[in-house]
């Protein structure tokens, strides 16, 4: 059986891969896995390769190094096996525009394999989870962008596929839209393996169970959402705001404690960021010394840190300033 | 296989579902009514054959059938459908084949549609049926070779327009070949098994043995072999050209 070999493997497994296109290395040596039950978000600056990597996972392009197992099927070799285990929505949700939802999803579904009955079945249950029921006859070229994502996520999900790979599936939608999408993934988190990648940084803690960053072709993080908060300079510090203006000597006397690294003085007059060394948590130490010194606060806030200020930081020019890149 | 033959649908119902199937059909036959009855002089040769009607086929076929061509992979590269189409799962091959089968099989309705010539010689006097059936294979068949050129071009662009005009060069050259336009292109330098070659690719000489009624399996092995070949080209093209 050649399913013994799919079962030993994790739902979507990367090893080292590269592609290159021409002179240039579009993504250098990635590897990374994406367990059934789970959301991976992927995140990189634009151009960062993510899109690449998605089209060598699902088997639109073939990687110049590497290999990647689609359900255990290695996609270079068993493409077919790997593909009907997966759900693949393409950067820009592509679809026969001049087709109406109802006829694409039909057609998705003929592809799939699936007789009349089940047919029809299947492409209503496409309809009514992506919510196109009051679209289904029009074609696809008049619909909104938003509406044109969910066929995009209905003809993924239209098999029920225990993987699903989408290139950014909330891209260009209004709050709302995003909302529904997101509780949509998160419904199907369940039972399935999902990799999404983004570049909304909200979304890695709206969504995600475990994120990679990848920058200039290569990985640069795989933790939780949680752990990247971590990295955050901002982690665990205390933001205190006086009532008034802040005394004299409090920056000082905050610096003395034990864990401070740095206390920085905001714009507004009455308040103070108090940093930690190493994330430590230095909220008890700070509440004593108030408490101590009654101090007048208005507010005493743990920050748990800023995403997109680490983001930055992982992915930023720094590095390409080393690579001789311009900025 | 289920798959080929879905996108074989997609594609037959693509052509009805906007003007180009009419157009197409309606433009074939104003064309081929005009040139049998006026240039080819139908009434005035005064012989129950179909001669005039299958002569101007190859020159008809020049420059509509890559318009029929030209979108068939075009464009689903400048769409970005073929990210779709291609992660599915279905092989280059059976999309390749899909796709070719939709177009010759919308010629073969346009094809079909051009039956009251036939019936007007029948009336006219003793048809020689058995040769005119033949003559209608013939050209089905010289179509399915222009086809295949044509999807096979149009994989190499996302621009409709390009593949028009390439596949319209390259099936010219094809027409004439055995002609001196396209011979002396190799006449003087290229050894004579290949100038004999060449000289053999020629769709007029082809069609024309078969629209005589002379039964020749060799003309309706060139044609098949031909997108056979150009069939395959096609599944090339698509291949190397998804990664731009």
């Amino acid at each position: 059986m050649t399913s013994a070999g799919a079962q030993s493997r994790a739902a979507v497994e990367v090893a080292s891969l590269g592609k290159d296109f021409g002179a240039f290395s579009a993504v250098k040596d990635i590897s990374f896995a994406v367990r059934r039950g789970e959301v991976l978000g992927f995140l990189g600056p634009n151009g960062a390769g993510k899109s690449t990597t998605m089209k060598m996972i699902a088997g639109f392009l073939a990687p110049t190094r590497g290999q990647v197992w689609v359900g255990g099927y290695d996609i270079d070799r068993r493409p077919l096996e790997a593909k009907r285990c997966l759900g693949y929505l393409p950067e820009g949700a592509p679809a026969y525009a001049d087709m109406s939802v109802s006829a694409f999803l039909t057609f998705i579904a003929r592809m799939r394999g699936y007789r009349r009955r089940e047919r029809r079945s299947r492409v209503a249950a496409a309809v009514e989870k992506a919510n196109l029921g009051s679209v289904a006859y029009k074609p696809i070229e008049t619909l909104s962008k938003g509406f044109k994502r969910r066929v995009g996520l209905a003809q993924a999900i239209l098999h029920d596929p225990p993987i699903l790979v989408m290139d950014e599936p909330t891209d260009g939608l209004d709050p709302n839209q995003k909302h529904e999408v997101r509780t949509l993934i998160r419904e199907m988190a369940r039972d399935k393996a999902i990799l999404i990648s983004t570049h909304i940084l909200e979304e890695v803690d709206a969504i995600c169970d475990r994120a990679i960053i990848i920058a200039h072709g290569r990985l640069k993080f795989d933790g939780t959402p949680q752990q990247l908060l971590c990295m955050s300079s901002l982690h665990n510090a205390v933001r205190l705001r006086f009532a008034g203006n802040v005394p004299a000597d409090a920056a000082a006397r905050l610096l003395d404690l034990h864990g401070v690294g740095r206390v920085n003085q905001s714009d507004e007059a009455d308040q103070l960021m108090v940093l930690p060394n190493n994330a430590t948590a230095i909220v008890k130490q700070v509440a004593q010394l108030a408490r101590a010194e009654t101090w007048q606060l208005q507010e005493l806030v743990v920050e748990s840190g800023q995403l997109d200020e680490v983001f930055r930081r992982i992915t930023g020019p720094a590095e390409a300033a080393q690579r001789g890149e311009p900025a | 296989m289920t798959v080929t033959g879905a996108i074989l649908r997609r594609e037959l119902g693509n052509y009805f579902a906007t003007p180009v199937a009419y157009v197409f059909i309606v433009i074939f036959l104003v064309l081929s009514g005009a040139f049998t009855f006026y240039l080819g002089g139908l009434y005035e040769r005064g012989q129950a054959d179909l001669q005039p009607f299958f002569t101007f086929h190859p020159w008809l076929y020049l420059f509509l059938i890559p318009a029929l061509s030209m979108r068939l992979w075009s464009e689903e590269r400048k769409s970005g459908t073929i990210e779709l189409l291609m992660t599915l799962p279905v092989s280059v091959g059976a999309a390749v084949i899909g796709k070719f089968l939709a177009a010759w099989t919308f010629t073969g309705i346009a094809l079909a549609l051009t039956f009251p010539v036939w019936l007007t010689i029948n009336y006219l006097g003793h048809a020689d049926n058995p040769v005119i059936a033949l003559s209608y294979f013939g050209s089905f068949l010289m179509a399915g070779a222009y086809l295949a050129v044509g999807a096979c071009v149009s994989a190499f662009t996302r621009n409709q327009v390009i593949a028009f005009v390439f596949s319209f060069v390259i099936c010219l050259v094809f027409v004439l070949a055995g002609f001196p336009m396209v011979m002396d292109i190799f006449q003087g330098w290229a050894p004579p098994a290949l100038i004999n070659a060449v000289g053999r690719m020629s769709f007029l000489s082809h069609f024309e043995s078969i629209t005589k009624g002379v039964i020749d399996l060799r003309d309706a092995i060139f044609f098949l072999s031909f997108i056979g070949c150009w069939l395959m080209a096609n599944v090339i093209a698509v291949e190397t050209g998804k990664s731009d």
